[in-house]
């Protein structure tokens, strides 16, 4: 099994590998990290198979190192996300995402009559529920699930 | 109490619930006090609400205070296409705080957080309206003496009805029991229901009340309009169960009382506003001293 994923994804020397990506989100994880405006080095690889997930993605960009807050973000889509720090074909550091108590941008608010969908002005919800990934307007107070999570294009 | 907006019932504590209920009774019993002279309260309705408008501005006039604002966009700059963060941050030159009423939900407590002076949200679309929750708690603790361990009743569209979502959380703090009588269609959403069962709260659902009516302390209407059925049919079935009659009102408690947010369509027959349990014109009434409490506290004149 490894050796296939080998195939698919090359290895990289320094950078990280974000794994257990749910396949169908691999563009809204890559949108949110905003992997889609850098210049970096990035393979990927989807509907790779996966006992938990399905299908699933794997990314590898080289030479990115993510904050805990910026990587945390991607909770929103790909809970089980796994990330692993490479540094000189070696890994690092493991990291798991954990879905922040507010989240402020990247989604959008579910309620048309919403100010933030009728201004210029930055979405922010409290995470109401971190399994479901239930998120309450902080403006409207309705909340958005993950079932109509629309990501802001960065 | 802090000078700060009121944008929601859940900015409030019950402490500060209480120090507004206890302050507008204080209003009620002197009603007309210069403490507001110097002060310039803007009253901004980018949709028309009179009766919530004239509501605020009698409570400012009546305590010497002036008034400036519109009372609907078509006489605004909106219409010129002025975003709402521009339109405050105008008005905000022009006045000590800003009473607004919004279509836009949301759009308050995005006006809180860009004014420099504090915002009075007198609705923001289907979302809050505080002033009503609290001159709804108002109303219930001056009819029942106390606000703890009530029944109240909340007849109607529980669903879209945000009145009744406000009272809700604001009466969570107070021990009721909850009687939620509505046709399927506008029952209580989860979300508040749960909201009960975390802390504990104890609720009933019905489709119709005539059995039950005698254990009420409080009933408090909704309109159940048409345009919320998917299945017209399914309205004219159901409409008639949820209007209320005089002599549906005969093993009721003694101090029982019957409250409406107002305006009302047909959901309270006529034949009850001659019954001693009507109360909702008081309630109306009760409106103008609990905003007298809410704008003085917040300016700290009280
Ligand atoms: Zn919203």
């Amino acid at each position: 099994m490894k050796d296939k994923k080998q195939l698919v994804v090359s290895a990289i020397k320094d950078g990280t590998v974000i794994d257990h990506i749910p396949a169908n989100d691999l563009f809204k994880v890559i949108s949110i990290l905003g992997l889609d405006h850098i210049d970096n080095y990035i393979t990927f690889g989807t509907n790779l198979e996966s006992k938990k997930l399905g299908k699933k993605a794997i990314i590898k960009i080289s030479y990115v190192f993510f904050r805990n807050e910026d990587i945390n973000k991607i909770a929103l889509v790909a809970p089980d996300a796994k990330l692993n720090v490479i540094k000189d074909y070696k890994v690092v550091e493991k990291k798991v995402v954990e879905v922040p108590d507010e989240i402020i941008g990247i989604a959008r608010c579910v309620n048309p009559m919403c100010i933030t969908n009728k201004e210029n002005v930055t979405t922010k919800f409290q995470v109401v529920n971190k399994k479901t990934v239930s998120l309450e307007c902080h403006y409207c107070e309705k909340i958005t699930d993950k079932a109509n999570l629309v990501i802001i294009k960065g | 109490m802090k000078s700060k907006s009121l944008v929601s019932i859940s900015d409030y504590t019950k402490e500060e619930y209480l120090k507004i209920l206890n302050l507008a009774a204080e209003f009620e019993a002197n009603p007309v006090q210069e403490i507001l002279k110097g002060f310039v309260v803007a009253t901004l309705f980018f949709e028309p609400s009179t009766r919530t408008r004239l509501s605020f501005e009698s409570a400012v006039n009546r305590l010497g205070g002036r008034i400036l604002g519109f009372s609907d966009a078509g006489t605004t700059s909106s219409t010129k296409g002025e975003t709402l963060r521009d339109t405050i941050l105008t008005v905000s030159n022009y006045a000590d705080l800003i009473v607004m009423r919004h279509p836009v939900e949301g759009g308050a407590r995005f006006a809180s957080e860009i004014s420099p002076v504090p915002i009075v949200n007198a609705g923001d679309g289907a979302n809050q309206h505080p002033s009503q929750t609290l001159l709804d708690l108002y109303s219930i603790r001056k009819t029942q003496g106390r606000l703890d361990n009530l029944n109240i009743f909340m007849i109607g569209d529980l669903k879209y009805g945000r009145t009744v979502h406000s009272l809700l959380q604001a009466l969570s703090h107070f021990n009721t029991t909850f009687y939620f009588i509505s046709p399927d269609e506008l029952k209580m959403p989860d979300e508040y229901k749960m909201f009960l069962d975390n802390l504990g709260l104890k609720y009933y659902e019905y489709k119709e009340f005539t059995d039950i009516v005698d254990k009420a302390d409080i009933i408090y209407m909704t309109r159940v309009q048409k345009e919320r059925f998917s299945d017209p049919i399914e309205y004219e079935k159901t409409k008639n169960a949820y209007v209320l009659r005089a002599n549906m009102l005969e093993n009721t408690k003694p101090k029982m009382k019957v409250l409406h947010p107002l305006p009302r369509v047909n959901e309270i027959h006529l034949d009850v506003d001659d019954h001693e349990s009507a109360y909702y014109f008081e309630q109306a009434q009760n409106g103008v001293y609990t905003r007298q409490a809410i704008i003085s506290s917040i300016l700290g004149v009280k």
